[in-house]
């Protein structure tokens, strides 16, 4: 696998050479338009299911004229976006034949917001369905592999964009969430990914999966590229009623030092079955949190073992709900059928996968009359609970939780062909989407060559001490991250 | 539509209904989104990325339409809750975009108001109000715009409606009908909707059902729709009722349903099944926090709601002294009483601007198609009119051909009058009388100026004026003077 000669810059090492005039925004974007075509037609990673080429250069050659724009906090650096984020001009596919044909007529504010920072998007990239997945493995354009490893997945559903991130292609990508389709990808593919808290960045313009779950993350390289990307998306928004009007900090977080912090260590995160080597390296990242000066304590989240059933009731409700539009009436596919109902049938049965279809029954199901109360109503009320342990936890004095990203490090394709067993590679990331906390995934280790991801859990809002907590132990690990 | 079959089938059954009222709120923009809620526009010309319900759009909810809504919630008595929460009403209709409605279910913004409306023998009943709630409206099917295919218009698609859901309390066509004739007026005075049931901004849907007089339990109730005028609505109870009543004679059992009301044909017929059975799949719409009013504001909305009909009603008859009926007609729609309220205000003849408005006003407006706030005579003209009469200027007989003319020319009256030769100064009788008794007043004047002080012609013809608070036409009146003593 070749590396191209910008592919490995960060972006902070970018915004500078073009702020200084020591690099092009030109060059770097046309060097990361060649490697994404490189990973795909060459690595055949399946990384990209469009490229913005045109508009790239567009955009690039606009922050080279400007002086202003030069002197932008990410100009000239490339980004890719998962292919369920809505850009002006350019497909959205979510990854679903279902959406075939359909050009997004506006642009997600996120989008907006990496724009005016001077961040150049140069392709969309493959996801699961709908983000229904934790493998890529359920795109209609087939998976994408693990750019570490390709015979095993990227993680998902933001596995495109995670390995973007991991071959070089950009820097900085944006996923979404909404049990952990950033995290997990990001521990997969040894980067870092990003969950914000609920409400901190608006979520117009992606393609819904579960509204009350979905946010916009981030992937990184490293957390201080990570850390400018969140902040540059992150803050009210007036066209998404959920976002919060919270005041966004600095989130460059240098200090090396974490005496005074402390770090709970939920023991639900830690069970007997943990893969080892996963296990091991949490210890080790530990022990290094202690060595900065952090108090490690044990603590619990009581209510963490019935995260996976909730979710499973919530998301797919929401879903059943959100993926209503997709009815060949507007736009997207439509297969002639008898009559309305017949052209709905055949719409939606042709147009939609196996787990998304799985997930709309599931949830239809769920919202149905008679048993509402007894699945959606219940989940919302243990929700509450789960939201209440990390409440309870951060109220006594504990400031992050450090946790294993995955049980396990990037499994084979196939491997997990029961959807179940494939749900549960969500188990210590869902939990934050439950709560609406902030999470990050960062590279604490390898096992053999595959990567293994922490996480580092804050309370509601409080991402900067999230990334200070993540910024010092990578420094802290140093090449250990990668070993 | 004869009355005679219902009052024959009341003896033995009592009716029992109870109404849905759907009322567009009177908001520039949609419910969810910035787009224009004209009526008429081109097909699919008022819509964006939310009320197309592309994919990644998301729902702001209108501020205005709160208001709107919470005034009239104010209005019917009802209590609005400090928090209330939008919920999806899921189903499947190639005029509603998103797949769901965004509508309020378990928690809607107000409860328990009432409507007091008048029953046929006088007496008045409350009728109580369960809920008020917010929704959007859909798009429009259109079935028959191009042979073999539906046209989908989403002009329509999100602007703001509230739900108005009655208690079952009315007992006859003839009250729900009231009930909906008070509801439309308060709306109308609260300025919150144009409540045009012709344009689509009001619609009903009725819940009837039939049981034995004395019996204590509910019948098994109908839904009746596709009605669209309040009349409709009436003929459509009627025939559904009999419906009931000829199924329960019958020893019979009347099935939970949903009718069509059939206008021209005069008949309800039942929909297919499924309209009945859908199973709507609520939950609370993530999209939006739940909608929280602070009760300060809220009491700020009822400090400044507009006056309510019956407080109108009262005040006029108190004011004006009018009696009951007219009061009744000139507070028929807001826009009418302010009307007789700004004439009888110029003229402070309220009994002479009740009787013009009731009379030539309604007429003209009946006659010419037009409405009262586009009616060509506006209050300050007719009150010039009204004082033209009241001074004698002309009379009552003219005064009916000005204001004919009034409605075709924005001419004021007294012109129209003085050109017309309808003053009826310009009559020389008239002025000849006025002569004679300014000459009979002052006869040294009158003789000096027979005797050739011209100059004194001022001063008899400014009495002349005087007298006729200045309605003479002194030109007239100098050639009559000169006439009289040959001069």
């Amino acid at each position: 696998m070749s590396v191209s000669s910008h592919g490995r810059r960060t972006a902070a090492q970018i915004a500078a050479g073009v702020r200084a005039g020591t690099l092009t925004a030109k060059d770097v974007v046309s060097s990361a338009l060649a490697r994404a075509v490189e990973v795909d037609a060459v690595d055949k990673l399946n990384v990209f299911l469009a490229l913005a080429g045109q508009q790239a250069t567009q955009q690039a050659v606009r922050v080279d004229a400007s002086d202003g724009a030069r002197g932008a906090p990410l100009a000239g650096v490339p980004f890719a976006a998962k292919d369920n984020i809505s850009v002006a001009g350019l497909q959205v596919t979510c990854g679903s034949r279902i959406l075939e044909g359909y050009v997004s007529p506006y642009s997600a504010t996120v989008i907006e917001r990496l724009r005016e920072a001077g961040a150049v998007l140069v392709g969309k990239t493959n996801l699961d369905e709908f983000a229904m997945g934790s493998s890529t493995e359920n795109s209609a354009f087939g998976p994408t592999r693990n750019p570490l490893s390709p015979d095993l997945v990227p993680g998902g559903s933001s596995g495109g964009s995670a390995a973007a991130v991991a071959a070089g292609v950009v820097p900085i990508a944006l996923g979404s969430e909404t049990g952990g389709s950033v995290r997990q990808p990001a521990a997969f593919c040894g980067i870092v990914g990003v969950k914000p808290t609920y409400g901190r960045v608006s979520r117009y313009g992606l393609v819904a999966f579960a509204s009350s779950l979905d946010q916009i993350g981030v992937f990184g390289a490293c957390v201080a590229d990570a850390s400018t990307a969140f902040g540059v998306i992150a803050g009210r928004d007036d066209r998404d009623a959920t976002t919060a009007d919270v005041a966004v900090d600095d989130y460059l977080a240098t200090e090396g030092s974490l005496k005074g912090v402390v770090i709970g260590r939920p023991r639900e995160y830690f069970p007997a079955e943990l893969d080892a080597g996963v296990a091991r390296h949490c210890e080790r990242a530990l022990d290094r949190l202690r060595s900065l000066g952090a108090e490690v304590r044990d603590v619990s989240l009581p209510h963490t073992a019935h995260a996976i059933p909730v979710y499973y009731i919530v998301a797919p409700a929401e879903a059943s709900s959100n993926l209503a539009r997709f009815d060949g009436v507007r736009y997207g596919l439509r297969i002639e059928g008898d009559g309305l109902r017949g052209m709905y049938e055949a719409t939606r049965s042709g147009g939609f996968g196996p787990e998304v279809t799985r997930r709309i029954m599931l949830g239809t199901y769920v919202l149905s009359a008679g048993y509402y109360d007894a699945y959606y109503r219940k989940a919302m009320q243990v929700r509450t609970l789960i939201a209440g342990d990390f409440r309870n936890v951060f109220a006594s004095g504990v400031h992050a939780l450090f946790t294993p990203t995955t049980p396990t490090p990037a499994f084979p394709f196939g491997s997990r062909s029961d959807p179940y067993e494939m749900y549960l590679s969500d188990i210590f990331t869902c939990t934050a989407n439950l709560a609406g906390v902030p999470a990050l995934s960062l590279p604490i280790g390898r096992v053999g060559k595959l990567p293994v991801g922490g996480q580092i859990i804050a309370p509601h809002f409080a991402e900067r001490r999230m990334f200070q907590v993540a910024g010092a132990l990578e420094r802290a690990l140093g090449a250990e991250a990668h070993r | 539509m004869t009355r005679g079959p219902e009052a024959a089938l009341l003896a033995r059954y009592e009716m029992v209904v109870g109404l849905e009222v759907h009322v567009q709120l009177k908001t520039a923009t949609k419910a969810f989104c910035r787009c224009a809620t004209s009526f008429g526009d081109a097909p699919n010309s008022n819509v964006c990325p939310v009320c197309l319900a592309l994919p990644g759009s998301l729902p702001v909810l209108n501020a205005t339409a709160v208001e709107l809504a919470v005034r009239a919630a104010v209005a019917l008595g009802c209590t609005v809750h400090g928090t209330s929460v939008f919920a999806r009403k899921n189903y499947f209709y190639p005029d509603l975009p998103k797949g769901y409605q965004i509508s309020q279910f378990d928690k809607p913004l107000a409860t328990g108001g009432h409507v007091t409306i008048a029953r046929a023998d006088g007496s008045t009943v409350n009728v109580g109000v369960t809920r008020l709630h917010m929704e959007e409206d859909a798009g429009k099917s259109l079935h028959d715009r191009f042979h073999g295919v539906t046209a989908i218009d989403l002009n329509r698609a999100g602007i703001a409606l509230i739900e108005i859901v009655s208690e079952p309390d009315m007992r006859s066509t003839q009250e729900a009908g009231a009930y909906l004739r008070a509801i439309k007026q308060i709306l109308q005075y609260m300025d919150v909707s144009d409540v045009s049931m012709e344009e689509g901004s009001l619609r009903v849907d009725a819940n009837v059902s039939a049981r034995r007089r004395g019996a204590t339990e509910l019948g098994q109730k109908t839904e009746v729709k596709n009605m669209n005028s309040f009349t409709g609505v009436e003929n459509a109870l009627a025939v559904e009722f009999a419906r009931q009543c000829a199924v329960l004679d019958a020893g019979g059992v009347v099935e939970q349903m949903t009718m069509l009301w059939d206008a021209s044909a005069g008949e309800v017929r039942p929909a297919r099944a499924k309209e009945g059975s859908h199973d709507y799949r609520y939950f609370p719409e993530p999209d939006l926090p739940p909608l929280v009013l602070d009760a300060s504001w809220i009491e700020s909305v009822r400090a400044r709601l507009p006056e309510l009909p019956q407080a109108r009603r009262s005040r006029f008859e108190r004011e004006y002294k009018l009696v009951a009926y007219d009061v009744d007609v000139l507070t028929a729609s807001p826009a009418l009483a302010d009307y007789f309220e700004a004439v009888a205000r110029a003229t402070t003849d309220a009994k002479a601007a009740a009787n013009w408005v009731m009379g030539e006003v309604l007429a003209a407006l009946k006659s010419t198609g037009a409405t009262i706030g586009s009616f060509a005579i506006r209050p300050d003209r007719l009150a010039e009119l009204l004082r033209l009469v009241r001074h004698g200027t002309v009379s009552h007989t003219a005064a009916k051909q000005i204001f004919s003319a009034m409605v075709a020319s924005p001419e004021a009256p007294d012109a129209i009058a003085s050109r017309n030769g309808l003053l009826q100064v310009s009559d020389d009788a008239a002025l000849g009388r006025w002569l004679n008794e300014v000459i009979a007043e002052l006869p040294k004047e009158a003789e000096r100026y027979a005797g050739g002080e011209k100059k004194l012609q001022g001063v008899l013809i400014g009495a002349v004026m005087k007298k006729s608070k200045g309605s003479a036409d002194p030109k007239r009146l100098a050639q009559l003077l000169a006439a009289r003593f040959g001069t």
